[in-house]
């Protein structure tokens, strides 16, 4: 399984090569996210609308490694953007990507950004 | 640098590397530890826990990382075969060698075996690590195909047989308990506890067999059976043993140091053995001319290891105590101190009643002032207060029966957690005393029981001492004048009652105007459910109008299971249901490829659908007729009947119409936790209506309305709220009940605990529900009525809306589905691949 994980890093707003046209930002729900597929990748794109931001992380959960990340419910804790897993309520910070209510390895984040309505992911490849 | 070398990474040996990283003299010294199984250290003592949930990861006391984060070279999967005292260095079975400058030797101890003619047999297990477990899960499946009612021994009548009876049985065995002493757990309990005990355990179905010596395991290659005597077998399919524990004291041996005559190394009072530079803890160390089997002593062995290798002068305790608590299967069991005593010593005084298999006995000193030890058996509520009295020395009551009488009006008689001393040892795993919980607190390091828990690891270990770490949490919190609110979580500062309050005279309808309005920051998992929960029970909005304040189950309409596939249960109220319907669930399961099986609650679950498919499968289901079954909410489920008197020769009423009437009227009803309700027919109860949330029995003269009971893991019998009712008194009593309960339940909170919790019990809510002593009854009524007016079928509103279908797309950007999903066939259906971490 360490192969899913694998196929996932984090990556930083000055390493991207590639900003990848995902959907309308209408396609997305308010304080909400969807997952998006990319080549062999899928990731998960919320739209914070609270916080005014977007965040974009892997979809695969690294407790039972399934693609659920992205029908979690986001919120906040002590300010900081988390979204928690449907499967056992793992959070993560969406900001680095750390466990916070455990010792699992921490989820890559992507950078995100928005150009005439359009919602686009950072990748480094 | 000096290097210390652990050899054994069990609870004891990781232990040891925790104490010692949080130590200040940590950067002399490098850490290299062995362990032989596969795995890093995992909690052994909730080992059985493993049986529920197959979660080896649940158990892991640390992350693989967390060594390398610490600095310490973990190495797994190596055993340490040899000590070169004169080098100071070890070798391994990788034939590695390794310089030491300190060794500690924490290889604890392996399951004792008893020389039995035919041990060896394919069958018989020991009970000790994850590898052993998956062993019998393996066994028992194999031995279950061929023989439906296949039978289990377990060898030895101790704490861990006794787990082990119940994890045979969860494995779906016949459980046998066989022990060679006259009693049952024959350290800890006396004849009389051991004999309530066995009745208790029998009544769950496991049987007992006492004063039994095994001449031989019996079978050809494989058990059969248990010879004891030359007439007496018992017939057994596998056996799992269970009787103590020898220390692994092979190393210390082989290198000479000074051993027990029955084994074990001996250490002194600084865990040091005869070589000065090796030290002994856990159950490999012979300490006293003792063998310590708990988890506590050997913690404090390896916290005594730690300071003398820094250089601090910390001793071992003399005395040890061996008191333990257990929940076997739901049943209390504790002993303290001298659980038996010399009438010498002091006097005992008894509490017995078998028929609730009560048994409780305390150990009190001749001059009536000191409790010297104890046992109690069927409820053990008591014991975190006894044991501490004991602990403590504390003065008892003048009439010390009071510790053990049943509480009557007026609750306990005798002191609270904060009557302790300073130095009263609350967790004794951690050795953590009061004066560090509460001093936590009033120094200002420590806001919350969170807090407290994190910084001192007070209940971090078995757990037992957690009410008592809550008790003085609490009580010292409000001693410094801060409030001690069940608040719903960090965005709002109220309790769900009175969030309930203000969402409905404020009339706020969406989420973000709550927050805004009565909270603070974003929100997160916790609140917004709770929230989206009190709109449905205010509104009856149903779920599709703010899905993503959701849980996952509400968000998609159908419960998630493995894998992120969706289960899905359309209604059949009453477990009623036409062939031709019962033709199209089986049309769309065969079309979908989705797992299909009759669940518990009289109802057909469909496995295995994914995301993008929910829409097309309701749609199917709803054109034959069917409604969404609000499995996946925490809303009324099932309303069970038996057939009553349409078909049965004993039925006094109608139980199936009555069921079907009430499932129609409160289907979709969002409550705080989930709602079950049962209408039996006659009182032989085939419909189970005590077992639940609400529960009707048809009775000469009328229904018996019950309510408040309770399946699940803490079941309860329903209490009767009204008896010979009609139907129309039924359901008006029922509209009050559920509408009173859930105006003011907490969040999650069953029918049965939120009984629990209101004061004055089943007696003051019949005050309410029938006597409408606080004059709310008619709004009640009115609201339960606007619910049920406004009921829609949440799978319709998405069918027929474009919108709404979004969502139920796994890609944003594709029409694909989710790609990584695996399934394997099972009995010509098919299931997720198992999770393997």
């Amino acid at each position: 399984m360490e192969t899913i994980l694998s196929r996932y890093k984090t990556v930083k707003k000055e390493e991207v090569k590639t900003w990848f046209k995902v959907a309308h930002v209408y396609d997305f729900p308010e304080n909400g996210g969807l997952c998006a597929k990319y080549k062999d990748k899928q990731i998960a794109v919320y739209n914070f609308t609270r916080k005014n931001t977007w965040y974009a992380c892997q979809n695969v959960c690294p407790h039972k490694m399934e693609m659920v990340l992205s029908r979690g419910m986001i919120g906040d804790e002590k300010g900081i953007a988390k979204v928690a897993c449907p499967m056992h309520k793992k959070t993560f910070s969406l900001e680095t990507g750390k466990n916070l209510n455990g010792d699992l390895d921490a989820i890559a984040t992507y950078p995100v950004k928005i150009e005439n309505n359009f919602v686009y992911i950072g990748f480094s490849e | 640098m000096k290097t210390i070398i652990v050899v054994g990474n069990g609870m004891v040996g990781y232990k040891f590397c925790e104490k010692f990283v949080s130590k200040s003299g940590k950067d002399n010294f490098k850490i290299i530890v062995f362990g032989e199984e596969p795995r890093p250290a995992y909690d052994r003592v909730h080992l059985s826990e493993f049986f529920g949930n197959q979660d080896a990861k649940a158990l892991e006391l640390a992350p693989v990382n967390w060594y390398s984060d610490n600095k310490i070279d973990l190495i797994t999967d190596e055993s340490v075969t040899d000590i070169h005292r004169n080098t100071k260095t070890i070798t391994t079975a990788k034939d590695r060698e390794f310089k030491y400058d300190y060794l500690v030797l924490a290889t604890g101890s392996s399951p004792f075996v008893p020389p039995i003619k035919g041990v060896e047999k394919k069958g018989v297990f020991v009970y000790r690590t994850i590898e052993d477990l998956e062993g019998m899960l393996s066994y028992a499946d194999q031995i279950k195909k061929s023989k439906p009612n296949a039978k289990a021994a377990v060898l030895g009548g101790g704490l861990l047989g006794l787990e082990a009876g119940k994890a045979v049985m969860d494995m779906g065995l016949e459980p046998h308990v066989v022990e060679f002493a006259p009693k049952l757990m024959p350290r800890q309990l006396d004849s009389r506890s051991s004999q309530v005990l066995q009745l208790k355990l029998e009544s769950l179905g496991i049987n007992i067999h006492l004063s039994k010596a095994t001449n031989q395991i019996l079978g050809n290659g494989s058990i059969t059976g248990m010879e004891f005597g030359e007439d007496d077998k018992l017939d057994v399919d596998m056996l799992v043993i269970s009787a103590g524990i020898r220390p692994r004291d092979e190393l210390g041996k082989t290198c000479g140091l000074e051993m027990g005559v029955r084994g074990g190394i001996i250490v002194n009072n600084k865990m040091q053995t005869s070589d000065e530079n090796i030290y002994a803890i856990g159950e490999v160390a012979l300490y006293n001319h003792m063998i310590y089997g708990l988890v506590a002593p050997g913690y404090e062995m390896a916290e005594v290891a730690v300071e003398q290798i820094i250089g601090n002068d910390t001793l071992m305790s003399t005395d040890i105590d061996m008191s333990t608590k257990l929940k076997l299967i739901g049943v209390d069991v504790a002993s303290f101190g001298e659980p038996f005593m010399p009438a010498e010593k002091g006097h005992s005084i008894l509490f017995e009643n078998k028929t609730k298999s009560l048994y409780k006995r305390i150990n009190v000193s001749h001059d009536g002032k000191k409790l010297l030890g104890g046992i109690l058996v069927g409820d053990a509520s008591d014991y975190n207060m006894l044991h501490q009295i004991y602990l403590n020395g504390m003065a008892i009551p003048e009439n010390p029966e009071e510790l053990i009488l049943p509480a009557r009006e007026g609750g306990a008689s005798f002191g609270s957690a904060m009557d302790l001393p300073d130095t009263a040892q609350i967790c004794s795993c951690e050795n953590v005393t009061k004066g560090e919980i509460c001093g936590s607190l009033t120094n200002g390091s420590c806001e919350s029981l969170a807090d407290v828990v994190s910084c001192t690891k007070a209940s971090t270990s078995c757990g037992g001492c957690k009410p008592m770490v809550v008790d003085l949490v609490n009580e010292t919190l409000k001693s410094l004048g801060k409030e001690v609110k069940n608040t719903i979580c960090e965005h709002f500062e109220y309790t769900r009652q009175e969030l309930y309050g203000i969402i409905k005279i404020k009339k706020i309808t969406t989420f973000n105007e709550a927050i805004d309005t009565c909270g603070k920051g974003d929100g997160c998992e916790t609140c917004k459910p709770v929230v989206a929960a009190i709109f449905a029970s205010l509104y009856m909005d149903t779920a599709n109008k703010e899905e993503v304040i959701q849980d996952s189950n509400d968000r998609f309409l159908a419960n998630i299971q493995r894998n992120g596939t969706y289960s899905v249960v359309p209604r059949i109220p009453g477990g009623e249901i036409t062939p031709e319907k019962l033709i199209v669930i089986g049309e769309v399961g065969k079309k979908y490829n989705l797992y299909t099986k009759i669940t518990g609650g009289q109802r057909i679950d469909l496995f295995g659908a994914e995301l993008n498919d929910l829409p097309a499968i309701w749609k199917e289901l709803i054109d034959a007729g069917f409604e969404s079954g609000h499995a996946y909410g925490k809303s009324l489920r099932t309303v069970k009947s038996c057939v009553g008197s349409t078909w049965c020769r004993y039925g006094l009423d109608e139980s199936v119409s009555f069921a079907i009437e009430l499932e129609d009227r409160y289907k979709g009803l969002r409550s705080p936790h989930k709602l079950k309700g049962g209408v039996s027919g006659c009182i032989r109860e085939c419909a189970e209506a005590r077992g639940k949330d609400f529960g009707v029995i048809a009775v000469e003269g009328g229904w018996n309305l019950y309510v408040c009971g309770n399946g699940g893991a803490t079941p309860k019998h329903a209490l009767l709220l009204a008896e010979k009712i009609d139907n129309e008194t039924c359901l008006k009593y029922l509209d009050r009940f559920l509408m009173y309960y859930i105006r003011t339940a907490a969040p999650l909170m069953r029918t049965a605990a939120w009984l629990d919790k209101l004061e004055g019990g089943i007696e003051q809510l019949k005050k309410v529900v029938i006597d409408d002593s606080l004059n709310i009854v008619a709004e009640l009524e009115e609201e339960m009525q606007f619910l049920v007016d406004a009921y829609e079928c949440e799978w319709k509103q998405v069918i027929e809306s474009e919108e709404e279908k979004k969502r139920f797309k796994h890609f944003v950007n594709s029409d694909e589905s989710d790609d990584d999903l695996v399934f394997v066939p099972m009995r010509e259906q098919k299931m997720p691949e198992p999770w393997n971490y």
